[in-house]
């Protein structure tokens, strides 16, 4: 009753409060807006500029067959998102503006040069170094594109030889310069040799010669079989088993919003939290309240409960909007209700903490922004990043604060990745340490 | 025969330190029904303190507050919430308090307080004078037998203090026990039946405000007013 009686009155107060109001809905919005945005430029792959100067129909020929080089094809979709342009100078220009990241050029010659099989070609990269962050994202996009290309071309070129091989162990026919021809092969050669062996007396000199002929007849038919097998395994020296230890894989656009969805989350219920309660100070009506009608955790249960009203709703709606951009599965909607619930009861508890810390509206804002920021950004560095003690210590101090279990807690209901338990308990272990924390920070408070 | 008016407020032995540094020291003193109780003293002699702890909001590290009922608690600064309209807090508080008639009591209170044309009117919008009558009006929601005020009279102007303390006159008279803190001794001269004179956390004088005056007068000489007698009981005392 008391607590009911409490929050109608902090609800009425913040809907008397335009400025906060306003700002309350307009964060989130413009956050999910902000978001979609950058979402919505596509994949998350980079975007990069291929002018392909290779004559149009000029096709790669390895021997077995034209190749489908997949430099500016569907195979580079897998690292970068490219976009055609028909010139080098629309490629320049576009990287100048920022709207791609950068360029690729093929140039006419390519393909000659690849099938000569001496010379090899050279691509040309064109990249704003303005950005080194996003100079480095194109070098590694690219080279990642090129690799794959390098193995394909590896790859057709080793069929030809293996192809080459097994003409000369097997035979078969043959178009050289539009002539054909039969080859009749080792193993046919070596059978012939037997035969005429055979039908030579023993003893005979012709015969000991012939010997030494099936005897190296045996031994490159063996070594020929052998060199297709080598031959595949030059041309793919080392391949790559992804083995997942840590983590589930989800889509980035998934990670992206649950980062956003706890950031806003984070900002709206702690600043709410620590303001009504450092509210009660500046009006000065702690003490009144405190001395009779309501009890000091009564106080702190409802600055809590506040803050989770005010804040429900508001990472919700901006959950749907950034659920317009990002990959989501609606049929989780309950688990994506209680992963917010539960990490707004951490950060309103962080939140009272706050304000009984602050004691003022104003210094509890400023503690709550100081405080805020440099926590999610220490979650947010990936291991790797730094050296390991740092890591370490990045990743102890994320343990105490909610933001890094809500990023997972958000992970697990946007996305099946992971268990959302371990990310829940870890959040309401928070919220009681919080708000054992702040009731012992409010005993001389008023 | 006279029977005393009985005791509806009594502290005694009360200690409270912060710290080093002790901010009440063996302080007693008691109040009887429909009196009023001036604690005079300078800034920082602990008078906010004994109040604080006779309103039952800070605990004494020693001595004992016996009350009837619950006193009805006034700070001095406004304890109202500016976003919300005189009835408002009084709705609220009158709520948290269970009173049983709540809209009886806001009503009653607005008319006593004089406040009931402004009743719709946010607190950010009333001057000084008429928050601090919503302040005392929160104070005395419940009936309280004893009002405990902390320095009512600091942000009124005259005219806003005289009403002031005719509205408490009347409670008063009512059966109502004032206790309040003031550095204004006039204050006390005129609106004390008795008060306690505290510095540096000692309770100096307990007695009417007369008796003060009688106390540091020269022998033959008429008694002083009240502040020039307090400021030489300060000089004789020490302080």
């Amino acid at each position: 009753m008391k607590v009911r009686t409490l929050l109608a009155k902090d609800l009425r107060i913040l809907k008397r409060s335009p400025l906060l109001l306003g700002l309350l809905v307009l964060y989130p919005l413009v956050v999910a807006l902000l978001i979609g945005l950058a979402l919505g430029r596509g994949s998350d792959k980079p975007r990069v500029a291929i002018v392909n100067e290779v004559p149009r129909g000029q096709s790669l020929d390895v021997g077995t067959g034209t190749l489908r080089l997949g430099i500016s094809g569907d195979q580079v979709r897998d690292h970068i998102d490219p976009v055609r342009v028909a010139t080098r100078a629309e490629a320049e220009r576009r990287v100048r503006d920022g709207d791609v990241l950068g360029a690729l050029i093929i140039p006419e010659d390519t393909f000659r040069k690849i099938e000569s099989r001496v010379e090899q070609p050279r691509l040309e990269v064109i990249v704003s170094e303005e950005d080194p962050v996003k100079a480095r994202l194109v070098d590694d996009a690219i080279a990642a594109a090129l690799s794959e290309a390098n193995r394909q071309v590896a790859r057709a070129l080793t069929r030809a030889n293996v192809r080459y091989l097994d003409l000369l162990l097997n035979g078969g026919n043959v178009t050289v310069f539009g002539e054909r021809f039969n080859v009749l092969g080792l193993r046919r050669i070596g059978e012939s040799v037997e035969a005429a062996r055979r039908r030579l007396p023993r003893g005979s000199p012709e015969r000991s010669g012939l010997d030494r002929v099936v005897r190296f007849t045996r031994i490159a038919q063996a070594n020929f079989g052998l060199s297709s097998q080598v031959l595949t395994a030059l041309s793919e020296p080392i391949r790559v088993d992804k083995q997942v230890v840590s983590g589930a894989r989800v889509p980035l656009t998934t990670f992206a919003a649950a980062v956003a969805v706890a950031v806003s989350l984070m900002f709206v219920t702690v600043l709410l939290a620590s303001g009504a309660l450092a509210l009660e100070r500046d009006q000065n009506t702690f003490g009144r309240l405190v001395r009779g009608p309501v009890s000091r955790t009564t106080l702190l249960a409802e600055k809590g409960l506040f803050a989770l009203v005010g804040a429900l709703p508001v990472t919700l709606l901006m959950l749907l909007a950034v659920a317009t951009f990002a990959t989501v599965e609606w049929d989780r909607f309950h688990l994506w209700v209680a992963a917010i619930a539960v990490a707004a009861m951490a950060f309103a508890a962080m939140g009272t903490l706050i304000g009984a810390l602050a004691r003022e509206v104003q210094a509890a804002s400023l503690l709550a922004f100081t405080l805020l920021l440099p926590v999610a950004f220490l979650a947010l560095v990936p291991s790797g990043a730094v050296s390991p003690v740092v890591h370490d210590i990045t990743q102890a101090v994320s343990f105490v604060f909610p933001f890094d279990a809500t990023v997972d807690a958000m992970r697990s209901a946007l996305y099946s990745s992971g268990s959302l338990g371990g990310p829940l308990l870890h959040l309401s272990a928070l919220a009681v340490g919080f708000g054992v924390a702040s009731r012992v920070a409010i005993r001389g408070f008023g | 025969m006279h029977v005393p008016p009985p005791v509806v407020l009594a502290a005694e032995g009360l200690r409270k330190s912060y710290g080093a540094r002790a901010a009440l020291k063996d302080v007693s003193l008691e109040a009887t029904t429909g009196e009023r109780v001036a604690c005079v003293g300078p800034n920082g002699a602990g008078k906010t303190t004994l109040l604080t702890i006779l309103a039952g909001i800070q605990a004494p590290d020693a001595g004992t507050v016996r009350a009837e009922g619950r006193a009805g608690w006034v700070p001095q600064t406004p304890a109202v919430y500016d976003k919300l309209t005189a009835a408002e807090n009084l709705r609220l508080f009158a709520k948290l308090e269970r009173i049983a008639d709540v809209e009886a009591s806001v009503t009653r209170m607005l008319d006593q307080t004089g406040l009931r044309e402004r009743a719709q009117d946010q607190v950010a919008q009333l001057s000084g004078g008429n928050r601090q009558r919503l302040n005392v009006a929160i104070g005395l929601l419940s009936s309280p037998p004893v009002l405990l005020m902390d320095e009512p009279s600091a942000a009124l102007d005259p005219r806003q203090r005289e009403r002031l303390w005719e509205y408490l006159g009347g409670l008063t008279a009512d059966g109502t026990t004032v206790v309040y803190a003031t550095h204004t001794l006039s204050e006390a001269e005129r609106h004390a039946d008795r008060m306690l004179v505290l510095a540096d956390g000692e309770a100096l004088f307990w007695g009417a405000p007369n008796e003060l005056q009688e106390r540091v007068a020269s022998p033959g000489d008429a008694p002083g007013d009240l502040e020039s007698a307090f400021v030489e009981f300060l000089r004789q005392e020490g302080h």
